[in-house]
């Protein structure tokens, strides 16, 4: 088997006497789509947060692609490939769609301390905007300003941010939250071809997604993994049902 | 054809050119005005207001763009003044070499103050840059070789390039107004720039651009120095106008002025300071004219501005042209 793309070795955190990671230990492995599931305060969006850099571990190691990132920051992550959305929508609302994705793509595109050259002429940052909008749908927009998006766009512009940052890893935190029936179909559509593109770790709650679209999924309950395992081995697995799935997945 | 972003850009960055565009013609046809009135008078009252809106579009810069709230930009005021007031002491009056002292001093000052206070956020953030500004302006004080607390008179204006025009008041006032004029369109293209718009993006959200891989801190450091560079300039200046400088030039109530300014005119326009930096000057020079409690007055001007919503002067202008259907600002 290749080396993993993502190693996570005993990573820990507390908030005050509560722990919320309690010694997670995963492995990420390239090309898959690795989905991480658990009740709702089970700790997954922190544990997004550890491993984006959003927050600080305890305890524990992380190592990205042979290189142990577990001292980096959020910004040097994903200067290295390591993408993340964000569960609550994150973008710059008083920016155009197309700029919210155009500074993403500036990110890696050479130095920011330039001062004069003006940066919406840069006709080479604008195409691969261009390029991240018309991947999640969202070309027609791309002019307005992203604070008057509607709330299943503004879920679209969160991946499209993501996506110009030509992440190797992307990890995406309920990106289906709150999406109507139709607006959730075309995203799990747009998810599955990404999954072809681009290593992913998944949090969500619509079951038949997950369990539709994951290679492997991790079962996170009170900050513990519980199980790991294809999605045919969680769906069978009586400890899994005892402490999570319950009867929300019919056998 | 032009990209749809290039255009909602343009109109984000630049307000309409007209206004800015009026104002400076009125302040190049203010010289010719003055020759009818009490010349070296409104001469002097408007070269001062021109070095204010220097020291006000250069805060407009990190806090209209930037937002943050420094209150201690006075003391880049005090800084390019006492840069002066030192070097012609010791027999260096060009200005040109004092310019690049004081903006030198200035980055090497904002460098060291700002690694600290970007450290902190929101009020306290605030109160670093106040409590270095008030470090600065008692240092002043303490000068006792260079005039401490009553400050130094200089014994005339600054050479250019080996002349004496600057001690004409005509010339005086239209190096100024270059200056002004030279540091409202390097704005202008470094808001529009890819620094500027890290700026603007820090400004909306941090952590969005932290998650995209920009480390705000490097961006905003490089802002203050920039801003405080360019404020020490107009301290040059002031220490020229008044041939005096004085640690009164950095209490942090002329910071206080300072944003008040920015804000009556309209953060994060550029022109907008520079407007507002009239209006507050000329507004407290006929006041003060009328009585002696004119901030009795100019205090609830300020407070229905900032109640009548951001955007100041220049929002107001904003939304008087949308309501004239005069297109989108
Ligand atoms: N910044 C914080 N301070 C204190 N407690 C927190 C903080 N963030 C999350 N928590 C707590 O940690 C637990 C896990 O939260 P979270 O990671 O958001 O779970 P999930 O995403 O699985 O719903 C919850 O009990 C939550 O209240
Ligand atoms: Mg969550």
């Amino acid at each position: 088997m290749s080396s993993p793309l993502l190693a996570v070795d005993s990573l820990r955190k507390s908030f005050g006497t509560l722990v919320v990671s309690d010694d997670v230990s995963l492995t990420i492995e390239p090309g898959e789509l690795h989905a991480l599931i658990g009740p709702n305060g089970a700790g997954k969006t922190t544990l997004i947060h550890q491993l984006s850099g959003t927050l600080t571990s305890d305890h524990g190691r992380i190592v990205f692609d042979g290189g142990d990132i577990t001292s980096l920051s959020l910004a040097q992550r994903v200067r290295l490939g390591l993408a993340r959305s964000f569960q609550i929508t994150s973008i710059l609302p008083d920016f155009t769609v197309l700029e919210n994705v155009a500074v993403a793509a500036q990110a890696r595109a050479g130095s920011s301390f330039r001062f004069f050259a003006p940066v919406g002429d840069e006709a080479a940052l604008n195409e691969s905007a261009h390029g991240a909008l018309a991947r999640v749908g969202l070309s027609e927009r791309s002019a307005v300003r992203a604070g008057s998006l509607a709330h299943g766009e503004k879920r679209l512009l969160e991946l499209a941010i993501a996506l110009a940052t030509a992440p190797r890893l992307l990890l995406l935190d309920e990106p289906l939250a709150g999406l109507g029936q139709e607006e959730s179909k075309a995203a799990i559509a747009l998810l599955r071809r990404l999954k072809s593109e681009v290593t992913i770790v998944l949090v969500e709650h619509d079951m038949d997604a997950v369990f539709d679209l994951a290679d492997r999924i991790s079962v996170l309950v009170n900050g513990r993994v519980i199980a790991t395992g294809t999605p045919r081995e969680i769906r069978g697995s009586a400890h899994v049902r005892a402490a999570y799935l319950g009867d929300e997945v019919p056998l | 054809m032009r990209d749809a972003q290039t255009e909602v850009t343009r109109a984000l960055l630049q307000p309409p050119r007209t206004p800015a565009l009026l104002m400076f013609v009125a302040l190049v046809l203010v010289p010719l005005a003055a020759r009818f009135g009490a010349e070296s008078f409104i001469l002097s009252v408007f070269t001062r207001t021109i070095i204010f809106a220097i020291a006000a579009l250069s805060l407009d810069l990190i806090l209209g763009y930037g937002a943050l709230v420094s209150f201690g930009h006075a003391a880049f005021m005090g800084i390019g003044s006492y840069a002066v007031g030192i070097l012609a002491t010791h027999g260096v009056d060009e200005i040109l070499l004092q310019m690049l002292v004081a903006m030198l001093a200035a980055i090497v000052f904002a460098v060291a103050t700002s690694a600290v206070s970007l450290r902190a956020s929101g009020v306290y953030y605030i109160m670093s840059t106040l409590a270095f500004g008030q470090m600065l302006y008692f240092f002043a004080v303490s000068l006792s070789a260079y005039g401490g607390d009553d400050g130094l008179t200089l014994s005339g204006r600054s050479r250019l390039l080996g002349t004496h025009i600057l001690a004409n008041d005509r010339a005086f006032y239209y190096v100024a107004l270059a200056l002004l004029a030279g540091f409202y369109l390097l704005a202008q293209r470094i808001t529009a720039s890819r620094f500027g718009r890290v700026l603007r993006g820090i400004r909306e959200n941090p952590v969005r651009m932290r998650a995209i891989g920009f480390e705000p801190f490097r961006y905003q450091l490089t802002a203050c120095a920039l801003a405080g560079a360019v404020c020490a300039i107009s301290g040059v200046l002031l220490a020229n106008l008044a041939e005096f400088v004085s640690p009164a030039y950095m209490t942090w109530q002329r910071s206080g002025e300072l944003l008040a300014m920015v804000i009556l005119g309209g953060m994060g326009t550029l022109w907008g300071a520079i407007l507002g930096a009239i209006a507050f000057l000329l507004l407290e020079e006929v006041l003060s004219g009328l009585t002696e409690q004119w901030r009795l007055i100019l205090g609830p001007i300020l407070i229905l501005v900032a109640l009548g919503g951001r955007g100041g002067l220049a929002g107001l202008y904003a939304r008087l042209r949308r309501r004239t259907g005069g297109g989108a600002p």
